[in-house]
């Protein structure tokens, strides 16, 4: 479907079109209004009619300088000089300047009498001298139904604005006609058969006390048009009609990666935090933290000099300065800066389409290069699910194309299922940090992580995160065979692995001692072992001296005395070996 | 203003004795039936107002500007300037009794 109007956009040029002006209006039509033809407007009563035609013809004066006639059956010239400067109109202006003629016809059925058979010449007369006198292009006839009430007689009513709506055209002039909603029909007394060129619907419903004006294109001679419902707003310059697809899947993509401002978390997401142009969804039950991590974020992005949008809606401007106060977070400097521009609003202020435009102004205005929606939740509140998913998607896509990083908190609901209620969301996410209370040993702690990071490596781990007055602090949550530990359990944890260390250390450095001892031992037992040996040894060969001495001695006593008693010399018997030798071969 | 006045009686309007009637009628030159229109206006006024009413006829194609003056959508329309109340009357004047009522010349039946 995004496609088609993209693609109606570049090829419905056959048929001559007429620009509106109005945001958005001319995007749905593909270039505008039928030029040269009628075109019927019709509403309820309070849904725009009138300024939207008055829009048309302002614009047209002012920016496509083609002056135009209005024709105002219902207010005065006053009145609507009045009613359409509240919305930047300069109508009074463009009259002096003769941009605009505005004639008031103004009839009363109690001063007109009926006497025969009449025509409306006088009407065309009138139109037709307001046209010549300005060179009229674009002509708005606010209301004709008005006739009806007025003239008496319909079948001459009737012909005659048949003729009218053929005397337009033959004029060429660009008519806007705008008829009140009938119960059946599109129009109380079936304009439309006369109109059968270009047929807006207009339509302001309130859903869950949240009123939202809508406007669809229910028939478009001759062109391709986006015949969707689109929700509109009258804004403080006017009409704005917002397409929810009207951006294609096809915005540009950084590889830059921004810092969370939170050194840790960053750690968790690959080392360098996010993605450039990505979006961001925190979710969490209150009072764990949202809106400090998307301040955190806020304020590291200031630091690098980025300007920041904060839209809250919850907390006053004032009050989120004064609870980051709190925690160590200065933003008033960076508010003085300029830097950081908070823009809150309760979100029951105005529908979510007031919302969203008025976003879309404040971005525009201020081009930040983040901006953060502390809570998204409050604003999806007033609106049903498809319309809060179609405005988080237009409100994405719009961020993306614009290469801004864009922070969503989100308020999960005690007690929901934690996937589910984001489900809508989610999706839409680049990527998604969670938030969570852990209860237990009586109190309470928050733990964070990664629940989805596209496109980059992301830890799986669950940390504890602290508030202190220094800021965040992620830490690693400890997990027990209770499961996850944090807070005072974490703590005790803590304290017991470290007593736990310390008993093996000093365990160890006992048996170290023990078996230096014995080793000590094992020493002296060596050295006397080997003091004995030693000492032993020694003695050993003292006797071997004594012996050998000994014997020489005895030797030469022997040899002496010997020599006294003239012995002869022992002779070895080696013959008795030979003879035995002799006989055995 | 080039109207033309068909009939003026200064002298009725001096005695006092009613009103000056101002009525002015509307037209458009390729209207219907203009012509007769005129006259029998004419002839009515003839009748219920002689010697004091004014009638100015105005040619709207000649002076488009007027009509805004009288809020003119519907030719021929009759209005009753003086005496006041305005009042209006629409159509060719056919049905001379419903312009009696019309001018107040007449109650409503």
């Amino acid at each position: 479907m995004k496609k088609a109007r993209a693609k109606s956009i570049t090829t419905a040029t056959l048929l001559p079109k007429c620009p509106t002006g109005i945001q958005g209006l001319d995007e749905i039509t593909g270039g505008g209004l039928p030029r040269g033809r009628p075109t019927l407007v019709c509403g309820g009563a309070g849904c725009g009619k009138t300024l939207l035609a008055a829009e048309f013809l302002v614009r047209g004066a002012a920016q496509f300088h083609e002056p135009g006639v209005l024709m105002a059956f219902e207010e005065t010239e006053k009145e609507l000089k009045a009613n359409v400067a509240s919305l930047g109109f300069d109508l009074a202006g463009l009259v002096q300047r003769k941009k605009i003629v505005v004639d008031c016809v103004h009839i009363e059925r109690s001063e007109a009498r009926e006497s025969g058979e009449y025509d409306l010449e006088g009407l065309f007369v009138r139109l037709g001298h307001a046209i010549d006198s300005i060179g009229a292009k674009r002509v708005v006839l606010d209301t004709l139904e008005v006739l009806f009430a007025s003239l008496p007689n319909e079948a001459i009513l009737r012909s005659e604005l048949r003729r009218l709506f053929r005397w337009l055209k033959d004029r060429g002039v660009t008519a806007v006609i705008t008829a009140e909603r009938g119960r059946e029909n599109l129009t109380r007394h079936g304009l439309e058969e006369y109109v059968s060129d270009c047929v807006i619907v207009l339509d302001h419903r309130v859903n869950d006390q949240i009123a939202t004006r809508h406007l669809r294109v229910v028939k478009y001679r001759g062109a391709l048009h986006g015949t969707n419902e689109f929700p509109f707003l009258i804004g403080e310059d006017g009409i704005s009609v917002l397409p929810i697809t009207s951006l294609a899947l096809n915005h540009k993509v950084s590889a830059e990666r921004i810092a969370t401002g939170i050194p840790r978390l960053d750690a968790m997401l690959g080392g360098k935090g996010f993605f450039r142009g990505s979006s961001i969804l925190i979710t969490g039950t209150s009072g764990t933290g949202k809106t400090i991590i998307a301040a955190n974020f806020a304020q590291g992005a200031c630091r690098r000099g980025e300007r920041v949008l904060f839209f809250s809606f919850e907390e006053s401007p004032n009050q989120i300065i004064r609870n980051m106060h709190s925690i160590g977070l200065r933003l008033e400097p960076l508010v003085k800066k300029d830097l950081l521009r908070f823009h809150s609003a309760r979100p029951s202020l105005y529908g979510l389409e007031m919302h969203l435009a008025t976003m879309f102004r404040a971005i525009a205005e201020f081009k930040p290069h983040v901006v953060v929606i502390d809570p998204i939740t409050s604003l999806m509140d007033s609106g049903t699910d498809s319309e809060c998913k179609g405005m988080v998607t237009r409100l994405v896509d719009y961020l993306k194309a614009g290469q801004v990083t864009s922070l969503f908190t989100s308020l999960t609901q005690g007690g929901h299922a934690l996937a589910q209620s984001e489900s809508a969301m989610s999706s839409l996410m680049d990527a998604w940090i969670l938030l969570q209370d852990f209860e237990g040993n009586g109190e309470r702690n928050r733990v964070l992580y990664v629940l989805k990071a596209r496109g980059m490596k992301h830890s799986n781990q669950i940390r504890e995160f602290l508030i202190s007055d220094r800021g965040i602090d992620v830490v690693d949550a400890y997990i027990g065979p209770s499961g996850v530990l944090t807070g005072s359990a974490r703590a005790a944890q803590h304290s017991l692995e470290k007593a736990a260390v310390l008993a093996t250390q000093q365990e160890a450095a006992q048996l170290k001692r023990e078996v230096e001892r014995k080793r000590k031992a094992l020493d002296r037992q060596i050295g006397d072992l080997r003091s004995d040996y030693e000492g032993e040894a020694l003695e050993l060969r003292r006797i071997a001296e004594q012996v050998g001495t000994r014997t020489f001695v005895l030797g030469t006593e022997r040899a002496a005395s010997g020599l006294l008693r003239q012995a002869d010399t022992k002779v070895p018997s080696i013959t008795r070996n030979n003879h035995r030798n002799g006989k055995t071969v | 203003m080039k109207t033309k006045t068909i009939k003026r009686r200064p002298a009725a309007a001096k005695r006092g004795l009613a009103p000056l009637w101002q009525l002015r009628l509307y037209v458009v030159d390729q209207t219907i039936q203009i012509a007769g229109s005129v006259r029998e206006f004419k002839a009515v006024c003839e009748t219920h107002l002689k010697g004091r009413y004014r009638i100015t006829v105005i040619d709207l194609l000649k002076h488009p500007q007027l009509a805004k003056g009288d809020q003119i959508l519907a030719i021929p329309t009759v209005v009753r300037k003086l005496p006041s109340p305005v009042r209006t009357i629409i159509g060719n004047l056919s049905d001379t009794a419903r312009l009696l009522v019309g001018l107040d010349l007449r109650p409503a039946a």
